[in-house]
């Protein structure tokens, strides 16, 4: 037990001291602030109040941000530690292998969560003091956080798998990178052009809410969008939103992290430092 | 319950095709500092790695005290010493020596260990500022967490200066007097030579010589080495002796330890022909070349 809060202590300090923590904790803010600004004007049109908007923008930029973040931190987690010579040592003491994965999930996790909290918080707050809040808009904003937390703990998870199964953390770094692009751009579009092609059909009816639901990032959206009326009329996706029952995505959002530290403790298992 | 404090007995271990460790026997008693040698390849760290449970073997059994390696209390009872150890850049040297002690489960005097190991103007600075023989220190002070039963040295003077290197050997005398078997896997033969009790050498998987350097002598056989220093006619002594004339003035002569008197007596009895008398026993150099390369030719 103290032997992984040890782990968690000194990977806080690494993500601290290189910097990581505050880079990761500007960028969201910046974004956030910027999304909220420039999707101000429609607000009056939809009636609905501006952390309404905001949060609506902020979610489709949690999509491509959080996955991001957390993989870049996650892929260095394993294969850094074989390519610096270091892991051979620390495994040479009591710690066990599990132990070592959550202890520095557990730190990767806190600082996506303290990046996630004062990004949207200080964007959520502009934007209730210029355009107003109500008590489902600040509602939205609380899920908004929770969610992207969760998705960042997905990919935690996907880059530990990555940087366990990688020979070296180059290799680890571009696989993360290709495992963003399909998660987040590719499965998209390939589910885009199948509803194209299905031209409304059996596909378009009952497969594909469930094959949009199986990916994290796109659960991610529907929770949040299916949850507030109000976001889901902003962002004007309501169809895959109804076609699901309410527990489809949060039961994909919180299976995945699940699923993948158990992969990546299986890869982990078979690293030979 | 054993008295050894690491046992090895017939281990193998294939990677690939390759056998990279083959019927490997070896122990080591509490106290013992034992030298393991051998070429680069030879297998020197798989088999420091397979006792530390890194890799796994095939055939046979390795126990620390009464523990199988990689279990808990294996882990508790082995120190390590990466051969080319690192750390994380940006970590302090206390910060990295906390988390070991931490691990470990120690109650340790950071900063007295780092003290000893000459990194006490250092600890507060990354580790990424630090040069290779000081990441080595530091890798030293880990070993010193603890009291381990059995510490694996791979290669721990590799970058230590001179003195550094003299130090190192202190604190391993120091572990072996505390009750902890050292195993050291080095190259620097004549470090080696005088700072174990006993020497294992490695050739391609097999362990080929296992003993002290006494009875590894003995066993070789190989010749002591007398340089005769002619006073005036080097050819006649030369022609006298039976020997090789080296350098102008000396004579080489090779004797096995049982001709050794006879051959004293012989070099007395020419009187002022000889201006002087070196004798070389065996060095470890050569022991090491007859059993690491005999066969190999
Ligand atoms: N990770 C690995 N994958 C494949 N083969 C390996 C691996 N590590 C070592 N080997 C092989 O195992 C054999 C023994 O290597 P080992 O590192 O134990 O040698 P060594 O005695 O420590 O050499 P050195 O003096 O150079 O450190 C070599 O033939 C090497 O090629
Ligand atoms: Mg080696």
């Amino acid at each position: 037990m103290t032997r992984f809060l040890a782990i968690t202590r000194t990977e806080m300090l690494i993500l601290r001291r290189n910097r990581w923590l505050l880079m990761a904790t500007l960028i969201m803010v910046l974004f956030a602030l910027a999304l909220t600004f420039a999707g101000s004007a429609p607000t009056g049109t939809l009636g609905v109040d501006m952390l309404t908007v905001s949060v609506a923008s902020m979610t489709t930029l949690s999509v491509y941000l959080a996955p991001l973040l957390a993989l870049m931190i996650a892929f260095d987690a394993i294969a850094g530690d074989v390519d610096r010579g270091s892991l051979s040592l620390l495994l040479s003491y009591p710690a066990g292998r599990g132990e070592i994965m959550l202890g520095k999930f557990t730190a990767h996790l806190a600082a996506l969560a303290f990046a996630m909290t004062v990004g949207f918080g200080t964007a959520g707050a502009v934007a209730a003091w210029f355009g107003g809040a109500g008590p489902e808009s600040l509602l939205a904003l609380v899920r908004l956080i929770l969610t992207s937390i969760l998705l960042g703990a997905v990919f935690l998870a996907q880059g530990y798998l990555l940087s366990a199964l990688a020979r070296g953390a180059t290799a680890a770094a571009g696989l993360s990178a290709g495992l963003w692009l399909v998660f987040v751009v590719l499965y998209d579009l390939g589910l885009l052009g199948a509803v194209v092609m299905d031209k409304g059909g059996t596909f378009t009816q009952s497969v594909f809410p469930w094959v949009m639901v199986a990916n994290p990032a796109d659960a991610f959206r529907l929770w949040n969008i299916a949850a507030t009326e109000g976001v889901a009329m902003a962002s004007g996706m309501t169809g895959a939103a109804q076609a699901l029952p309410v527990w489809a995505a949060p039961a994909s959002l919180l299976i995945w992290p699940v699923l993948g530290f158990a992969l990546a403790r299986a890869a982990f298992r078979r690293v030979e430092p | 319950m054993t008295d050894k404090a690491l046992s090895i007995t017939q281990v193998s271990k294939d990677r690939g095709k390759a056998r990279v460790l083959d019927d490997i026997t070896l122990s080591l008693a509490p106290g013992q500092r034992v030298a393991l040698l051998g070429h680069n390849g030879a297998g020197k760290s798989t088999l420091i790695k397979s006792i530390l449970g890194l890799t796994s073997i095939h055939v046979g059994t390795i126990r620390i005290g009464d523990a199988t390696p990689g279990s808990a209390q294996a882990r508790r009872d082995t120190a390590y010493l990466p051969e080319a150890v690192s750390f994380h850049p940006a970590l302090t040297g206390r910060e990295q020596l906390t988390l070991f002690a931490q691990l470990s489960g120690s109650k340790a005097d950071v900063r007295g260990l780092l003290d000893r190991v000459g990194l006490g103007n250092a600890l507060d600075r990354r580790i990424g500022t630090y040069s290779k023989g000081m990441r080595q220190r530091l890798g030293l002070a880990q070993v010193l967490l603890g009291q381990p039963k059995v510490a694996l040295l791979d290669e721990p003077t590799s970058g230590l200066d001179p003195i550094s290197r003299q130090d190192l050997y202190a604190i391993i005398d120091e572990l072996a007097g505390q009750g902890t078997a050292v195993l050291i896997a080095s190259h620097a033969l004549t470090e080696v030579e005088a700072r174990t009790d006993r020497i294992a050498i490695m050739r391609e998987g097999r362990m080929v010589a296992d003993d002290t350097l006494n009875n590894l002598s003995a066993l070789a056989g190989l010749p002591i080495r007398l340089k005769v220093l002619a006073s005036a006619n080097p050819e006649a002594l030369a022609a006298e002796l039976g020997g090789n004339r080296i350098n102008g003035a000396s004579v080489e002569l090779l004797c096995s330890p049982d001709d050794k008197m006879e051959a004293l007596r012989r070099i007395a009895g020419l009187g002022d022909a000889v201006a002087d008398v070196e004798m070389t026993p065996p060095k470890l150099e050569d022991l090491y070349r007859h059993y690491a390369q005999e066969e190999m030719q």
